[in-house]
């Protein structure tokens, strides 16, 4: 009984990882770009549906709408500012530029409001307990797993069926060649940051709905998280970030209830540097052969 | 050779304190040197930066204080208070400590909050032969350290190991606990001190600790840990931590469905705590403190009505009573030394016994520590209640 509720508190633990993952994934998938400043992304739409919750008095669904909305604009945001002038420098550089975009999310937004935590309010979503053969589980934690598998879902559509989907996947295969075909590159880049960006800022409302607690530097872990699913799965491909943010969070459960809850980031990053080494292309990716 | 360096490093790290200090100066300190109506008290508090709310609070109390203390005055001298503003960092607390001995010359200093930024100052203290009274640190090093007494340093509050022991009382006695589990925050010496002396004490009364489990600040998901505690059936925990964790613990503990009581010390003490725990889930958690606003004591009576009529009717917190008795405390042993001299209002308060203050009745013990009661508070409905008192 006891495993199966640790496989539930990992489950939920890892939606939130594969919704942050999945912003990673399909930026790196079109430009190459590990873009570090997603975590931050995620605290900003935390923040942004604090406010809508306790400000303008909004509901889940409404505030979820409106962070998901200002996270995809300040992802474009920061894509037109920070990383297209760099389109065509050195991997390094955007690498670089990449953290220092991060670092200045996190201190401008301490220098605007303070460092001190925000508790989201209680009552946002019913909290009611089942307890089912001695597992109990959260009406929380269910819906927060539903709404990410629908917002997977709904991303997996625009991916296969709409023409910015496809026009995405052909930038990402070659984005010379989709130039020539003309397709717009800036146009459909700056929709995958949108899109990357307000999966981001779902993440940053449930997060902040089912742990309550939420502070400017609350992106780093949860975006080096991420970055590990990412990488787990396969950077660049989208089941892979799903399966690996899920993974992520399930052995990171494990963990801790094998009484190891201290080497629980610990054991994240052993994660991380295992795949590196013995499955480069991580779980979903094909062994490409480069060519000579 | 070596010595001499050190000593000129720190002269002219004195020069510049002191130069830094005049150029932003209060002046004031010219003014009234010399003048025998004065005794000056320096005053190295946390008055911004990140733990500034723990400052600002003692700075509220302590003024309280000194202005009920000026009506009649000591002998018919006054308290001046001569503020420096550590910024919350240890290095310029010392070199707080510094301006304060060297320029101000006060009779003693009142400070830091934490332990840390008041461990800062023992040097420069006893260098100096200026007492120090820290209000709020409650690690034992501040005023014992290495084996050795610091003799000039001195404390209001209780030490940490203090809180523990009389929380395993607690849960012995009042709660009944025959089995405990306990989740300590790995990167503090605070929750490992108080948990230390709790596991010893409830070990001592009788009782078994079932589990012991470890977070690390800033964590945000306890509830695979939590999971595990609640197989090993506790029928108590004790979670000596900071406001944040133990909000976030005990909220996520009622979702697990573990409802055992849980009890913290005074890291818990925080309105953010309610707000992150929900009132509900806080519902049977108790918590050690310093002293509460609601026992039905007289002087703590007097106490508040007093400071909600200087305050904009605000309700003292703990840090506010602390101040209020760290300016209790050395006023009693001004009194007692009959002079401002330092060394003189030293050797008084080492010998403070049964003095009556707000958070307990005060006897020194040999290593500077006050030997007084603690207050328990249970939390109803997100309201603090006092609960009990328990003696040493």
């Amino acid at each position: 009984m006891e495993l199966i509720q640790q496989l539930i508190n990992g489950v939920s633990l890892g939606s939130i990882y594969a919704l942050i993952a999945l912003g990673y994934t399909m930026v790196y998938g079109i430009v190459k770009l590990i873009n570090f400043a997603h975590g931050d992304v995620f605290m900003v739409g935390s923040f942004v549906g604090f406010y809508s919750i306790t400000v303008l008095d909004l509901s889940f669904i409404p505030a979820l709408l409106i962070s998901m909305t200002v996270c995809a604009l300040f992802g474009v945001l920061i894509e037109r500012i920070a990383y297209k002038p760099l389109r065509n420098a050195t991997r390094i550089a955007a690498l670089i530029t990449a953290i220092g975009v991060s670092l200045l999310i996190e201190y401008g937004f301490i220098y605007v409001r303070g460092a001190q935590p925000e508790a989201y309010p209680n009552d946002v979503l019913p909290t009611e307990k089942f307890d089912i053969l001695g597992v109990s589980i959260n009406s929380q934690s269910v819906l927060i797993f539903g709404v990410a598998v629908v917002l997977m879902i709904i991303l997996q559509i625009i991916v296969h069926k709409s023409k910015i989907g496809k026009a995405m996947r052909a930038v990402s295969f070659d984005a010379d060649a989709a130039k020539l075909m003309g397709i717009n590159v800036n146009n459909t880049i700056s929709a995958t940051f949108a899109i990357g960006s307000a999966l981001a800022g779902a993440a940053g409302v449930i997060f902040g709905i089912y742990y309550i607690k939420i502070e400017p530097l609350m992106g780093v872990l949860p975006g080096l998280k991420a970055f590990v699913a990412a990488v787990l799965g396969g950077i660049g491909i989208i089941p892979g970030a799903m399966v690996g943010g899920l993974l992520l969070g399930v052995i990171e459960a494990l963990v801790s209830a094998a009484g190891y809850s201290l080497w629980r980031d610990a054991v994240a990053f052993v994660v991380l540097i295992l795949i590196l080494i013995f499955m480069p292309q991580g779980l979903f990716g094909k062994n490409k052969k480069e060519k000579v | 050779m070596k010595k001499k360096k050190l000593a000129g490093a720190f002269l002219s790290l004195t020069l510049a304190a002191g130069v830094l200090a005049g150029c932003s100066g209060s002046g004031s300190s010219e003014k009234t040197s010399g003048d025998g109506d004065t005794i000056k008290i320096g005053v190295n508090l946390e008055l911004s930066g990140g733990v500034a709310s723990y400052g600002q609070s003692i700075a509220e109390g302590l003024e309280l204080a000194t202005a009920e203390i000026n009506k009649e005055g000591i002998d018919g001298k006054k308290i001046k208070l001569i503020k420096v503003d550590n910024k919350s960092e240890a290095s310029e607390a010392t070199s707080g400590a510094i301006k304060l001995t060297s320029q101000d010359k006060v009779a003693a200093i009142v400070g830091a909050a934490t332990s840390t930024n008041s461990i800062a100052q023992v040097q420069i203290a006893q260098d100096n032969k200026v007492p120090v009274i820290s209000p709020s640190g409650t690690s034992p090093e501040i005023t014992f350290s290495k084996d050795k007494l610091n003799d000039y340093i001195f404390r209001t509050s209780f030490i940490d190991p203090f809180q523990g022991t009389v929380a395993a009382n607690f849960a012995t006695k009042e709660i009944k606990a025959k089995s405990a589990a306990i989740y300590i925050d790995s990167a503090s010496d605070y929750s490992k001190g108080l948990a230390a002396a709790f596991k010893e004490q409830f070990e001592k009364n009788g009782g078994k600790i079932v589990a012991e489990e470890a977070y690390i600040a800033k964590d945000t998901d306890f509830r695979s840990t939590l999971t595990r505690l609640k197989s090993a059936k506790p029928d108590f925990i004790f979670l000596p931590g900071y406001y944040e964790e133990a909000g976030l613990i005990v909220k996520q503990a009622r979702e697990t469905g573990l409802d055992v009581p849980f009890m913290g010390g005074d890291g818990w003490d925080s309105p953010k705590l309610v707000e992150i725990a929900g009132a509900k889930a806080l519902n049977n958690t108790f918590i050690t403190n310093h002293y509460s606003s609601g026992d039905p004591d007289e002087k703590i009576q007097n106490f508040v009505s007093a400071f909600k009529a200087k305050y904009k009717d605000k309700s003292p917190d703990a840090f506010n009573a602390l101040g209020y008795d760290t300016g209790y405390f050395l006023a009693d042993a001004i009194k007692r030394a009959g002079s401002a001299d330092s060394e003189k209002i030293k050797e008084a308060l080492e010998k403070t016994a049964d003095l009556e203050l707000v958070t307990g009745t005060f006897t020194l013990d040999e290593k500077h520590n006050p030997i007084k009661s603690a207050t328990i508070l249970e939390f109803k409905e997100g309201k603090q209640i006092f609960n009990t008192k328990i003696n040493p």
